[in-house]
């Protein structure tokens, strides 16, 4: 892909910083990206352990944790530890939600790996704006601070935290809970969102300004590309969430009334600016996975990428589609007729450009030599078990059915099966891929096999069930069903366990690798591995092509 | 299905409330629910094969395209012919199911005829109010989910028919056969009014009237819940409907504006009494 001089030699010109100039007042994008990696896993221990609570209470009919859980937190007895308790269900639905959203998935898909790889891979010293990349990250540690702190201050009379969902339609986030926790919880998004525009600013004006000589856009690695779309939808919509939850802000506490009918508001209308922003938030989530997948099927089926141009304009198309089908999440609203044909035709659409990206994905591996790294495992999952989230979602996009699966476990089970095991499954995937890259040491493969192993088997027992307590029925956001829904929540609450046992096998294969210090070398992929990155040392050094690749 | 899901409810009174190890979608108390079926049925015939397709691919790449297979890669990166077959199949497939879902939503806002009973449906923190606006005398009660405690006090020891977390003290009445108009709202925070067996889902938000209809087919208990987030006692405000003989609605009707309790003991009786004769028969 390039013809880019060695740059391993240059290892003496690192001068690196000390400890509090380099980590705190960072501007060098790999070691903010690295911040970001540590602040993502963190976040996603935390997300994942109020899921592992809500699955330990559904496991059987009835309240079984919560109001224990909620007199050791709150200090509250008897009846009024019950009522704390189901509050605090609702507080983990919205804090599992919001963590995993802001705090997990963008962190490390934007924030990690493309902090990391795109200047990289486009052959770029660094991000265009290293200071703010370094604003970027440190508005993310207090926004989550505020975040849980939310859940410990009062929330509705006489109950702590915000208790929700992540969507905070008014009236429940306005009058519902007049208490300070909204308000926690508001900032904490605002600050999220101002980082998530730096850094969209940051990553469009580096991918239009800082390409190394001859790297047209449409040489551009996927990745880059997958990046870059993500960047305009972050900027475009994240304002959006910013005015509506200002809006909210106000009327809670200055006597507007955007979303009060008492005051000629409506509620409705929130709803509409959420998922304005909503709608694009989860191609954000997805798209940067898109970009990763593409490199590391490629890389070990030993072939370039399948439709490079085909693969480009999907994302685009996906992105750009991804602003029009918003209010597919608000059938049930009470929205004219006219305007529901709207948006399911407009929601089926997506389902082409995304068929486009699972067959060349396929495409790619077709005719290569594949091999089964940890990696390439995790990526295989991935377009399998998105395909399945995918096809629900086609299912979902007609009104008059979603008129039964509607805010039903359906729908939990299918935005899972593509953010969960979609999204998350890229990043263990991209983690693997450029684990070497990053730290300099081989993981160690069987570590990450029995990871992956046991991830897969017990998210699909967590989900795949979901699906059929979504059809019988059963309601999200519940903490407790009728006794008929209790065998297949049995068998979901089994997975979420396996699933938690996947996380610490994680970790010890993390720790097994700075432990055993295997070292990687520049390229442990092979001739499948041409984007830039791999022609740089592992690590690379502090500051990369000083001397600027020549792209032919 | 609907055969099916009669036979498994002895009593002869169809009902619908989920099953344990349920698969699938609840059977259908109305046409419009038998559509629903009917559509999410077709539905799976297309995305359950391109699920397996897509699988079936994967497992031939991995099985016939591994390095110990074939160690040489090709450098095959466009086929104009198959990017334009998986560009084009996948819109058919899309026009194919857009056809009859786009026959299920008009349908959904095309009652058969004028409504012939009007019902108000307002979801509180953490119940439901209902209203009926009939001739001269409309009335209203509210429905709170039977806890342990009241169950003898209603008469409704039997879980099986009185399922925990689904059951109510008064269940909003209708007559079978009749197209009922729910008018939906909530007085404090949003709710959804919801019966899966009705194909039935309408959110309640305050300072707007929801409208939607159902035409109940057969006689029975059905059951839902409340489907948006409302707090903490959002999994404890369910939705039960009764449907029952004209008759025996015009019976209740007349009772219910004065003594909701009354009435409701005298058409449990009612529908008692017509089971004894029924399998008596």
């Amino acid at each position: 892909m390039a013809g880019a001089a060695a740059h391993a030699d240059h290892g003496h010109h690192d001068h690196k910083p000390g400890f509090v100039k380099r980590w705190l007042f960072s501007t060098n994008h790999k070691d903010i990206g690295t911040l970001y990696l540590i602040f993502a896993i963190i976040a996603g221990i935390i997300g994942g352990f109020l899921s592992v609570m809500m699955r330990w209470e559904l496991a059987e009919p009835g309240i079984q944790i919560f109001h224990g859980l909620a007199s050791m937190v709150y200090g509250v007895e008897g009846d009024a530890a019950i009522d704390a308790g189901k509050h605090m269900y609702n507080v983990f639905t919205t804090g599992h939600g919001l963590i995993m959203i802001f705090f997990m998935v963008m962190p490390a898909l934007i924030g990690g790996f493309a902090n990391w790889m795109v200047p990289i891979m486009i052959g770029a010293p660094d991000m265009a704006f290293p200071r703010m990349n370094n604003i970027s990250f440190w508005l993310l540690p207090p926004a989550f601070i505020l975040l849980l702190l939310s859940m410990f201050v009062e929330g509705p009379p006489g109950a702590m935290g915000v208790g929700g969902g992540w969507t905070i339609y008014p009236p429940l986030s306005t009058s519902g809970q007049p208490g300070p926790a909204m308000d926690l919880a508001i900032l904490s998004l605002h600050i999220a969102g101002a980082s998530s525009i730096l850094g969209a600013i940051n990553f469009i004006t580096t991918i239009f300004n800082m390409r190394a000589p001859g790297m047209t856009l449409f040489k551009m690695p996927l990745f880059a590309w997958s990046v870059l779309v993500t960047a305009f939808l972050l900027l475009l919509s994240l304002p959006v969430l910013a005015g509506a939850i200002t809006m909210l802000l106000t009327d809670r506490n200055f006597g507007t009334a955007f979303f009060d009918p008492q005051g000629g508001g409506d509620p409705i209308l929130f709803q509409h600016l959420f998922w304005f922003f909503g709608h694009p938030e989860v191609y954000i989530l997805i798209l940067p996975a898109f970009g990763i997948i593409s490199h590391i099927v490629s890389t070990f089926s030993k072939k370039p990428v399948f439709g490079y141009m085909g693969m480009a304009v999907a994302m685009v198309a996906i992105g750009a589609v991804g602003f029009v089908v918003w209010a597919h999440h608000m059938y049930t609203t009470g929205m004219s007729l006219a305007s529901q044909r709207y948006f399911v035709f407009a929601t089926m659409v997506i389902a082409v450009p995304t068929g486009v990206k699972i067959f060349s994905w396929i495409a790619t591996m077709w005719g290569g030599s594949l091999t089964f790294k940890a990696p390439m495992v995790w990526a295989i999952a991935f377009i399998f078990l998105f395909t399945l989230g995918g096809v629900t979602g086609v299912q979902l996009a007609n009104a008059g059915l979603d008129r039964a699966m509607h805010d039903t476990y359906y729908v939990v089970a299918h935005f899972h099966y593509v953010l969960s095991m979609g999204a998350v499954f890229a990043i263990f995937a991209a983690w693997y891929y450029w684990f070497p890259k990053i730290t300099g040491y081989m993981y160690n493969e069987p570590i990450a096999h029995l990871h992956f192993w046991i991830t897969f088997i017990g998210v699909n027992l967590i989900f795949f069930p979901q699906h059929f307590l979504g059809l019988a029925g059963m309601p999200r956001r519940y903490i407790d069903y009728p006794d008929a829904y209790a065998g297949w929540n049995l068998v979901s609450s089994y997975g979420s366990y396996l699933a938690a046992v996947g996380v610490l096998v994680f970790l010890v294969g993390v720790v097994e690798a700075f432990v055993k210090k295997r070292v990687a070398g520049d390229n442990p992929w092979g001739e499948g591995a041409d984007t830039l990155e791999w022609q740089l040392s592992s690590p690379p050094p502090y500051h990369q092509w000083e001397q600027l690749p020549r792209i032919r | 299905m609907l055969g099916a899901a009669a036979s498994t409810l002895g009593g002869g009174a169809f009902a619908a409330q989920p099953e344990p190890w349920q698969m699938g979608l609840q059977p259908a108390g109305t046409e419009m629910m038998a559509g629903l079926i009917w559509f999410e049925q077709y539905t799976l015939w297309f995305i359950v094969p391109i699920t397996l397709f897509v699988l079936a691919l994967l497992v031939y790449v991995v099985v016939k395209f591994r390095a110990s297979a074939n160690p040489v890669p090709s450098r095959t990166t466009h086929n104009t012919t198959i990017e334009v077959v998986w560009t084009v199949v996948p819109v058919l497939i899309l026009v194919a199911i857009a056809f009859p879902s786009f026959q299920l939503l008009n349908a959904q806002y095309s009652p058969p005829r004028e409504a012939e009973l009007t019902v108000k449906a307002t979801g509180y923190q953490w119940y439901w109010g209902y209203e009926y606006q009939v001739g001269d005398s409309p009335f209203s009660f509210e429905a709170v989910m039977l806890t342990d405690a009241n169950r003898a006090e209603y008469g409704k020891e039997d879980i099986a028919q009185y399922p925990r977390l689904l059951a109510v003290d008064n269940e909003m009445v209708v007559p079978v056969d009749t197209v009922v108009r729910v008018l939906v709202t909530a007085a404090d925070v949003l709710h959804a009014f919801a019966m899966p067996a009705f194909g039935l889902k309408k959110d309640a938000v305050p300072g707007r009237l929801n409208e939607t209809w159902f035409e109940a087919k057969e006689e029975g208990l059905f059951y839902g819940q409340c489907s948006e987030i409302c707090g903490k006692d959002h999994a404890f405000m369910p939705i039960a409907i009764r449907v029952v003989s004209k008759e025996q609605y015009a019976a209740w009707a007349a009772q219910a504006a004065s003594d909701i309790t009354g009435a409701n003991k005298a058409l449990k009786a009612a529908i008692a009494a017509d089971k004894s004769v029924a399998s008596a028969d």
